[in-house]
């Protein structure tokens, strides 16, 4: 007997519909029921907009997404760059040293940012929560940076040369327009798990700083379920913008290699 | 040969990749307006002899002098030249305007400026209203006329093209000779191409490089090449052509295939062994087998379009190729004679391998990296020898383990009635092989010298 192949698919399709499909239907019927009487409105996003207190965790979390992404862009692309060079790079070590962390659970590696920052008498805060988001999503900045430029042609950079351009040039005009798919792709995987984080935050700042993902968490906990809802929609809805928005950059991905 | 003249001069050029040379001594001068094409296999140095001249590369040893100036330590961006790329290495972020237009923004020329030479050089590849394409949505073609054009547009010095038409179908190459050709004519600048095919640099080029195993074998003319071959490996390499051992009986007098020819060459001395290079289209065919210099039975008979190729074995049972506007049927004897003008001849490269070795016990000799008994060597251990061992002394085996150093097969010709082998040790050492098997280049054999065909003389002092 032989089994379609289409039929192999199907614990997989059983489960997205569980845990992706099911939840997200959910919370979207949550997101605009009232929470008083039932029934379909849209007081829940009313309640946000006239709740000053969400409003602006909400506005700093993407700042803080936004920082941390800057701080992660700035600093794995030159990490990217070398890496990518065969000649600074003989063995692949460096780059399983710059993945490594990826391989830790991000728990455990906020923990000991919080030891670290206890043994070094450096104050808990905004600091030390930038310090921990760039220290965990740096990998997710360099590795798809790293992917285009070392598949990138190296007669692209000779044709540069050749056609009059220094180094500098050679890379304004070439290696870093052809890197931004990877760049990119980059963006959005520091970007998206920034925005909605929320156990680094409290870890790192004592819950002194709080961000949009801990406001989510508390209305779920405290039993909020609708307003709860609302939030984390807004919250999909922003992520999916800024996918979109990317996405469109990202045309040419197919040919340089970026990951996602 | 006035100096202004020379545009490019390269000044004992050589290059190691690895330990292992890939260019060895390079001398060239190139002049103003020329044609001039690289010629050879790959492997043979030409891409890296060119990416030397545009500044990719820097030689070990040696330089490039453009116009008279050392280029040594200048950067590709600071040299007058422009290369056309292999794979084209078109920006795909740009569309074709602007690739055309890099170089011309980088020289920061004004807007109308750039405007025109741009469609201007689009205009002289035909590509006229392609301007806002995207290049990848271009076929091969087009996409190496905007390669050209993105290198023309820069008015370079020196055009350096490497296998820019590799990439293209037939048809399409012939038409891109043609117009490579007029271009080169219109734009009086130097154009050095690098190609493998023997053809397209008898079409194109004022001046062809012949090379070889990082060597130059030969510089001359395309008919020159082509009538004249300094060697086997040129005459092989360029057109078709029997290749056979002979014997210089005196001056103007050969010996091969078992007969003697009247020839035109002098001054190899008396009964001096040669290489007899006899181009299929030079030998005069009669029907009537007694008629000719000797005779041989027709064994196939291929109709080329515009003559008949036939394969003949001689009365002395070699195998010669012969070219004719008469088709003979497979089966048939003729008489054939050769024109002493139609008669190549060359000297031998070597008459047998000779290697540097040392005496490792009373029965073995090292060299080529590995161990041979020997039997017997009156020589002390310790000593370095001279060893010489025949062509036809080196067998050749199928199983890798058997021999007592393995080999891969470099380049194969055929001479008539055995094949002269060209095998490379891992080393990178060359062993020259006669055989009448037939093995394929790139083939791995094991390599067996039975002891009595190794020679040990003293070394040479020097």
């Amino acid at each position: 007997m032989t089994i379609k192949r289409s039929t192999w698919a199907l614990p997989y399709m059983v489960f997205l519909i569980l845990f992706v499909a099911l939840p997200l239907v959910m919370i979207t019927v949550y997101a605009f029921t009232d929470p008083g009487g039932g029934g379909i409105s849209l007081k829940n996003f009313v309640k946000f907009a006239n709740t000053a207190e969400d409003m602006h965790t909400f506005v700093y979390s993407i700042e803080i997404a936004l920082i941390t992404t800057v701080l992660c862009l700035l600093l794995g692309y030159p990490a990217a760059w070398i890496l990518s060079r065969s000649d600074l790079n003989r063995s692949s070590v460096t780059v399983i040293l710059f993945i490594l962390p990826m391989w830790i659970n991000m728990l455990v590696r906020t923990l000991a940012t919080v030891a670290l920052f206890d043994f070094l008498k450096l104050p808990l805060g905004e600091g030390a929560l930038l310090f921990g988001m760039v220290y965990n999503f740096l990998p997710f900045m360099i590795y798809p940076i790293y992917n285009t430029l070392s598949k990138m042609d190296g007669s692209y950079v000779e044709a540069a040369q050749d056609l009059g351009a220094p180094p500098s040039k050679v890379f304004t005009k070439v290696v870093l327009p052809l890197s931004m798919p990877g760049v990119w792709s980059g963006v959005l995987m520091v970007f998206m798990p920034t925005i909605s984080t929320f156990a680094v935050a409290e870890l790192l700042t004592l819950n002194k700083v709080k961000l949009f993902g801990t406001t989510i968490q508390e209305n779920i906990n405290n039993g909020f379920w609708n307003y709860g809802s609302a939030l984390a929609l807004i919250m999909l809805v922003l992520i999916g913008i800024t996918t979109m928005l990317t996405g469109e950059d990202n045309a040419r991905e197919d040919e340089t290699g970026g990951v996602i | 040969m006035a100096d202004k003249d020379i545009i490019i001069k390269l000044e004992h050029l050589s290059k190691r990749y690895e330990g292992k040379e890939v260019l060895h001594d390079i001398n060239l001068y190139i002049r103003k307006g020329e044609f001039l094409t690289l010629l050879g296999p790959s492997g043979c140095g030409k891409s890296t002899t060119l990416r030397l001249i545009a500044g990719f590369l820097q030689p070990d040893e040696g330089r490039v002098l453009l116009s008279g100036k050392d280029m040594t330590g200048i950067p590709p961006y600071r040299r007058p030249l422009n290369t056309v790329f292999q794979r084209y290495a078109l920006f795909p972020h740009l569309d074709v305007y602007d690739n055309v237009a890099f170089g011309l923004k980088l020289q920061g020329l004004p807007e109308d400026k750039i405007d025109a030479k741009v469609r201007k050089a689009l205009k002289m590849v035909t590509l006229t209203d392609y301007e806002d394409r995207d290049v990848e949505s271009l076929s091969g073609g087009q996409q190496q006329r905007v390669a050209i054009a993105r290198a023309i547009v820069n008015q370079p010095k020196v055009l350096l093209l490497d296998e820019p038409l590799a990439a293209l179908d037939r048809k399409m190459r012939a038409d891109m000779q043609i117009e490579l050709r007029d271009m080169h004519k219109k734009l009086g600048i130097t154009f050095i191409y690098v190609t493998h095919d023997q053809e397209e640099a008898l079409t194109l080029s004022d001046t062809i490089v012949v090379m070889d195993e990082g060597r130059i074998q030969q510089i001359g003319t395309p008919a020159d090449i082509y009538n004249e071959p300094v060697n086997s490996f040129v005459a092989n390499f360029i057109g078709e052509s029997n290749i056979f051992n002979g014997t210089m009986v005196k001056d103007r007098l050969v010996s091969f295939i078992g007969h003697d020819f009247p020839c035109v060459d002098s001054g190899f001395g008396e009964q001096t062994p040669v290489d007899v290079v006899v181009r299929p289209e030079d030998v005069v065919v009669d029907k009537d087998p007694s008629a000719g210099q000797f005779s041989g039975k027709v064994t196939s008979c291929i109709f080329k379009g515009v003559h008949y190729e036939m394969l003949l074995d001689t009365d002395s049972g070699n195998e010669i190729m012969i070219q004719n506007y008469l088709a003979f049927e497979p089966g048939t004897t003729v008489g054939m004679s050769i024109p002493p003008d139609g008669i190549q001849v060359m000297k031998k490269e070597r008459l047998r391998n000779t290697f540097e070795g040392e005496i490792s016990s009373p029965e073995t000799v090292d060299f080529l990296g590995a161990t041979f008994n020997v039997g017997h060597t009156p020589f002390e251990p310790g000593t370095k020898v001279r060893v010489e061992v025949e062509f036809s002394g080196v067998n050749l085996l199928d199983d890798l383990e058997a021999g007592e150093l393995e080999g891969e097969v470099h380049s194969i010709l055929y001479k008539g009635d055995h094949y002269h082998l060209t095998v490379c040790t891992p080393d990178g050492d060359k062993i020259y092989v006669d055989t009448d098997d037939v093995w394929d280049k790139g083939d791995l054999v094991g390599i067996e010298i039975a002891p009595k065909d190794i020679k040990i003389k003293e070394a040479d002092d020097d």
